[in-house]
């Protein structure tokens, strides 16, 4: 596997000194190298599977605790107030921002992709927000807190979180 | 529980990297560091350690506490590791602390470490936002910047925080940090050069945020007998709080302010927190060390504050969570001036995470060590010039920080 670092990262083993003298090992520079590791995960959605089903169907779902009636965006099947199981239910396909970025830099993976808005969307009488990419606007100045935003489904799901987008209504 | 007393501490030098020395060596270098200080105290005092770093993936090395341990001659006696992302070594240092209030260990030695250089800069904010849900949060943009920026520019709206007001703190941290020989990236910068930094995710630019380090740290505490005995009786742990909240932004609640003895719910009648501009488990873990310390009103009662300032918006955040201003209030705080050295209450002497790096497992424990020494009056011996020495010091706070403020750590050190 080549590596993508810079080769100066590295020590030129070719040109490596040996001491011949084992008191100035202490003094020796380290030998540094590459390693390359990689996984392919079988990952599971588990409980929350059907939030990505139902992304697929141009729908959002959320959460609704069975006992205290807190509704939650970003799905959970177990309350964060109150630990009681929850059930499923159809968010609005609007919503509003309720927190903004625009990101210059990301993980690496996400590079290619920037610079890229985020936003936290609120639905009127949710509890909770659930995290999006928002798309269709170049310029920060046309982004501000409160703003309507409309969802919009990838045609071909990947049944990732990315299948879900929001634009300015 | 039984008093606890921290009797000595260590730094390895923080770096972009410190490729020269294996973790396990850079351990021993601050280890070394606190034993000498401590001259009394020979290794079979020692009764066990807990190791403290963050991530599997820098290292690629599982069980790297176990070889730290080893390393240090501390075989076959008790050790494990705790982990909480950025808190990691905050929540270290609680755990010898309860190693020793039990009464299982007259003295343990808490170390910690992080080894950052190992992978590109973006592979490692790719390796950290893995501490977001990876279902939910990190196929978005895998950036904990974004996810801070998200949460200052709530802050902004609610409360009309600044830019500038956080450029003051990038420059009151890396300013300080010109007189610490520890720290990894001291500059004399302007609140016009943090401005015109590049931006990283709106509004943080790159001299609002803190770097990616190696380095390790040390303390060592230990009962009252035990502290007698080695000479060490003048630092005492009294208090220590942990809070927590959801791993998801998206998921905190908008409800009422816990509130500190000094304030009341007039102060806050139409807030709705901690939404994502505050921060619960700091406020929690503040709310019961303070009790456990008998702190009734922080910015006096306490002689200064070692805060996580991962990004200097977490700095403001974090005055209101500990109740050195009202929340909402913390932009003022800094423009007041409360924060600097010879202020009110000066808030990371020593430079913070902004300008001392934040090798994540050592964070927390550079911080004890440092505060351990403004208790002692000793910065001048240990830094090399007694500039970043608070006058008569009698009480410090070290707060450390995960996440978007999942684990929270607050922990009180006093002269006793
Ligand atoms: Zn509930």
């Amino acid at each position: 596997m080549k590596s993508a670092f810079n080769k100066k990262y590295f020590t030129d083993l070719k040109k490596l000194k040996w001491a011949h003298n084992l008191k100035g090992l202490k003094k020796m520079p380290p030998i540094v190298l590459s390693r390359h590791d990689e996984t392919d995960y079988i990952h599971s959605y588990g409980e929350n599977s059907p939030f990505f089903a139902g992304l697929a169907h141009n729908e959002i779902l959320g959460t609704r605790c069975r006992k205290c009636k807190t509704k939650f965006a970003t799905p959970r099947l177990s309350c964060l107030q109150c630990g009681t199981d929850c059930n499923w239910f159809l968010l609005p396909k609007t919503g509003r921002i309720h927190s903004w970025t625009k990101c210059y830099f990301g993980g690496e993976s996400f590079l290619k992709e920037t610079p890229y808005f985020l936003i936290l969307v609120e639905f009127k009488g949710v509890n909770s927000l659930l995290l999006s990419r928002l798309k269709g606007v170049k310029d920060e100045k046309h982004v501000e807190i409160n703003m309507e935003v409309e969802a919009h489904f990838s045609k071909k799901p990947k049944y990732e979180i990315t299948d879900l987008w929001f634009e300015k209504k | 529980m039984r008093p606890v007393y921290m009797i000595s501490g260590g730094v390895s030098k923080f770096a972009k990297s410190r490729n020269r020395l294996t973790f396990q060596a850079m351990v021993k270098e601050a280890f070394s560091y606190a034993m000498r200080d401590c001259p009394k105290l020979q290794l079979e005092h020692i009764d066990g350690s807990i190791a403290s770093y963050f991530s599997d993936h820098f290292q690629g090395q599982l069980m790297a506490g176990i070889m730290a341990h080893d390393y240090l001659g501390l075989c076959p006696k008790p050790s494990k590791r705790v982990e909480g992302g950025g808190a990691t070594g905050g929540l270290c240092f609680q755990a010898a602390y309860e190693a020793v209030a039990s009464g299982r260990m007259e003295v343990c030695v808490a170390f910690g470490f992080e080894t950052m250089s190992r992978v590109r800069t973006w592979k490692g904010n790719e390796l950290i936002a893995l501490a977001s849900d990876t279902n939910f949060d990190y196929p978005l943009g895998g950036f904990y910047t974004g996810y801070y920026a998200m949460m200052v520019v709530r802050h902004m709206h609610e409360f009309g925080t600044t830019v500038e007001q956080m450029a003051k703190v990038s420059v009151k941290n890396h300013t300080n940090a010109l007189h610490n020989p520890y720290a990894q990236k001291p500059m004399m910068i302007s609140v016009q050069d943090v401005l015109e930094s590049p931006m990283v995710a709106y509004p943080l630019k790159r001299l609002d945020i803190c770097l990616m380090s190696d380095g390790a740290a040390c303390v060592i505490l230990a009962s009252e007998k035990a502290a007698k005995r080695f000479g060490k009786k003048d630092i005492r742990i009294s208090g220590i709080g942990t809070g927590t909240d959801a791993m998801r932004l998206s998921d905190r609640p908008h409800g009422k302010v816990p509130l500190l003895a000094h304030e009341s719910a007039s102060d806050y009648r139409n807030m709705r927190y901690p939404g994502v501009h505050s921060c619960r488990a700091g406020r929690m873990a503040a709310i019961e060390a303070y009790q456990m310390a008998g702190i009734k009103n922080p910015l006096h009662d306490l002689s200064f504050v070692e805060l996580h300032d991962a990004y200097t918006s977490s700095e403001i955040q974090t005055y209101e969570d500990l109740g050195l201003c009202k929340y909402g209030e913390g932009g003022m705080f800094i423009d007041s001036g409360a924060p600097e050295i010879g202020g009110t209450c000066p808030v990371n002497p020593s430079g913070g995470l902004l300008a001392c790096g934040h090798p994540i497992g050592a964070t927390g424990l550079m911080q004890a060590v440092f505060s351990f020494w403004q208790l002692q009056g000793s910065i001048r011996e240990h830094f090399g010039s007694a500039k970043l020495q608070v006058r008569n010091p009698r009480r410090g706070l070290i707060h450390s920080h995960a996440g978007t403020g999942t684990y929270v750590t607050v922990s009180i050190l006093e002269r006793d």
